[in-house]
């Protein structure tokens, strides 16, 4: 213990308080710089730029507390809905009422399962009305509340009115509404889970809408094939191939301008989502254009690997976030990278 | 409220957060300055912080991490001492003297290079924070004070604030559903008092105070540390251009921050936000032309005609 006193030339023995030195500066009489070991500059010049530390491994990021049942599944269900309202407006102005109406229904099945999981995700579900508490453009979740809160009647209308066979005036325009709302509920997602500071989603924030709008197509166009008579599915066996090209062309652009952000993609339960989901979308593309055309059986099949491709490319995607959370690699050394290069120090 | 032109509303230096967020009379922006170089490790801030926000259990796990039981921060730690053993002379100082001589050693104890970082970690009150910007609920807000708060009466535990924070502060607390962090006791600060942890804090590393006071203060203090040879030390989050527009608890490090389990160049995330909703659009864009040229191509089914291509 240190003990200070009040003598006649001021107060002897105070302690230093917030002005304690450290190191060797503790000595009197000693401080200030002094020749010899200069121990801090001297060791970091051993440490070679591209390494990187972390405090005993433990992740930097909290890793999201999001189920993947609930919003795994989430992102491929809205997708479905979406662009299966989307196919379904199209297949009624072009004549294909058997197929339209499978669409608008399913579209309202996905609708009314993704709204139960994402309430069921909640950890306060009873408050789940506060959602639309407010409206803020910052937030893509408050946004795709918003968005949900107007698609989902509309999505509802369409089936309910179609099956019932009632108002077709009401019917044509809540199938105009749910189409014309659908290409956001299909996108907004991507924003949803680009917008956090996990690396994998947020570096693949160019891509990921992408990726989803083809995975969206993909899923909707095997439901039509599914379940629509196979004369009426000529559209969606389109849709299905070039859905399914763009939705793996951009995944491969991600892999490719992520960097290291990208690498959970390809390894891990990620990783075996990612292969299974390229693997039954190629099935499927290829059963929709040799055997879809032709049998029943042969379009469900391709409609059903068409489905599961597109399943998996979301859990996929979802894992992938959740192992770059985890791993404080993936946060550190993109972030270590930049502050080299801009040949300063993060801080001074 | 001024013009939303030219103001940093995402990303960028923002002089008046508070203002910024609606509050027209307010007191200035309080925060903390952590010097880590006068932290003992005593974790005096960590129970003050569970006493006086009556915060859980947070989980009794033997690490072997040093001294570090708790390991970081969550809804249930708001403050987090970490420990860094490192064999690394701090400064001047001589590591691997042997004490050897001096009364009541240890008979054989031989010198150590050990040098042993302790640094108290906590919110940082972003001038550009992600979780209150991605809340869909409006639960998050900002203070008077320009710190960030959770209204507990108003939390839905949409979780979507906890990937969005940079530095992995805030998080879910399971039991309960809700998020839960630091809230810079926002009702101590209401009634003109500090924080617990800065109050019961025996060596004044952790400083509260209004942020412009705490940053001079920093400044000094580190240019002190230079001047006696401590080279390693350095702010972290002091700087009102850095990727969150500063941090309303900023601190002096010892080593690089990534030692201290804190991130090197943390961004917040809404920086990118109006890149990401122009990107989203595009793809709305293009699935709708595609799908367009799609049914256009096959064209319609009236008059018998098939749909095979």
């Amino acid at each position: 213990m240190s003990e200070s006193e009040v003598r006649r030339e001021g107060i002897a023995g105070a302690r230093p308080d917030r002005e304690a030195l450290v190191g060797r500066g503790l000595r009197p009489g000693k401080g200030g710089r002094r020749g010899g070991r200069r121990g801090g500059r001297g060791e970091k010049a051993m440490v070679p730029d591209a390494e990187f530390t972390s405090y005993y491994g433990l992740p930097i990021l909290n890793p999201p507390v999001w189920k993947a049942a609930d919003v795994a599944a989430y992102l491929f269900l809205g997708g479905l809905a979406g662009a299966g309202s989307m196919l379904a407006a199209g297949a009624q102005l072009t004549g294909r009422p058997a197929a339209a109406r499978a669409l608008k229904i399913s579209s309202l099945a996905a609708i009314a399962g993704s709204t139960a999981a994402l309430i069921h995700d909640l950890g306060r579900p009873a408050r789940f009305y506060n959602m639309l508490r407010v409206m803020k453009p910052t937030s893509p979740m408050s946004m795709g509340s918003w968005i949900l809160a107007a698609y989902g009647p509309a999505a509802g209308g369409a089936a309910v009115l179609d099956v019932a066979g009632r108002f077709p005036h009401l019917g044509r325009a809540a199938t105009a509404a749910a189409a014309a709302l659908g290409p956001a509920v299909t996108v907004y997602t991507a924003v949803l889970i680009a917008d956090t500071a996990v690396p994998a989603w947020h570096e693949g924030r160019r891509e990921l809408p992408f990726v989803f709008a083809g995975s969206a197509t993909t899923a909707a166009a095997g439901m039509a094939l599914l379940a629509a008579p196979v004369r009426e599915t000529g559209p969606m066996r389109t849709a299905a191939v070039s859905g399914a090209a763009v939705e793996l062309a951009a995944a491969k652009l991600l892999e490719w301008r992520a960097g290291l952000a990208a690498e959970p993609y390809t390894k891990g339960r990620a990783g075996r989502f990612m292969r299974a989901g390229e693997i039954l979308s190629g099935a499927g593309t290829a059963g929709s254009v040799l055997l879809a055309g032709r049998s029943r059986a042969g379009a469900a099949l391709s409609g059903a690997a068409l489905l599961a491709g597109s399943t998996c490319t979301r859990f996929g995607i979802f894992y992938a976030g959740i192992q770059s959370a985890e791993d404080p690699k993936y946060t550190v050394a993109p972030q270590r990278e930049r502050v080299t290069e801009r040949g300063t120090r993060a801080t001074s | 409220m001024g013009s939303l032109v030219g103001r940093n509303l995402l990303a960028g230096a923002e002089p008046d957060v508070a203002a910024g967020s609606g509050h027209a009379d307010h007191p200035p922006r309080m925060g903390f300055f952590t010097d880590t170089s006068v932290c003992i490790g005593c974790k005096a801030c960590e129970v003050a912080c569970k006493e006086w926000n009556a915060i859980p259990e947070d989980g009794l796990d033997f690490t072997g991490m040093s001294y570090d039981n708790t390991q970081g921060l969550g809804a249930d730690t708001w403050r987090h001492v970490a420990f860094i053993e490192q064999n690394k002379p701090m400064g001047n100082a001589e590591p691997g003297v042997d004490h050897g001589g001096s009364p009541g050693a240890a008979s054989g104890g031989g010198g150590t290079d050990l040098r042993w970082l302790m640094a108290s970690d906590v919110c940082k009150h972003c001038t550009h924070a992600a979780c209150l910007d991605v809340c869909p609920t409006g639960s998050l807000f900002r203070t008077e004070f320009g710190t960030v708060v959770v209204q507990q009466d108003i939390c839905n535990g949409c979780g979507y604030c906890v990937p969005a924070c940079p530095y992995g502060v805030i998080d879910q607390r399971k039991e309960d559903g809700r998020v839960w962090k630091c809230t810079l006791c926002y009702d101590r600060l209401g009634a003109g008092l500090e924080p617990a942890c800065a109050k019961a804090c025996p060596t004044d590393s952790i400083q509260y105070g209004p942020l412009e006071e705490l940053r001079e203060r920093a400044a000094m203090r580190v240019e002190q540390l230079h001047d006696i040879g401590v080279e390693d030390a350095r702010l972290y989050g002091h700087d009102p251009d850095d990727g969150v527009g500063g941090d309303g608890a900023f601190f002096l490090l010892l080593d690089e921050p990534e030692v201290y389990g804190l991130p090197p160049d943390p961004v917040v995330t809404t920086r990118d936000l109006p890149s990401m909703w122009r990107n989203a659009g595009l793809a709305a864009a293009a699935l709708i032309g595609g799908l367009a040229t799609v049914f256009a191509a096959h064209g319609g089914m009236r008059g018998g005609r098939g749909g095979a291509r």
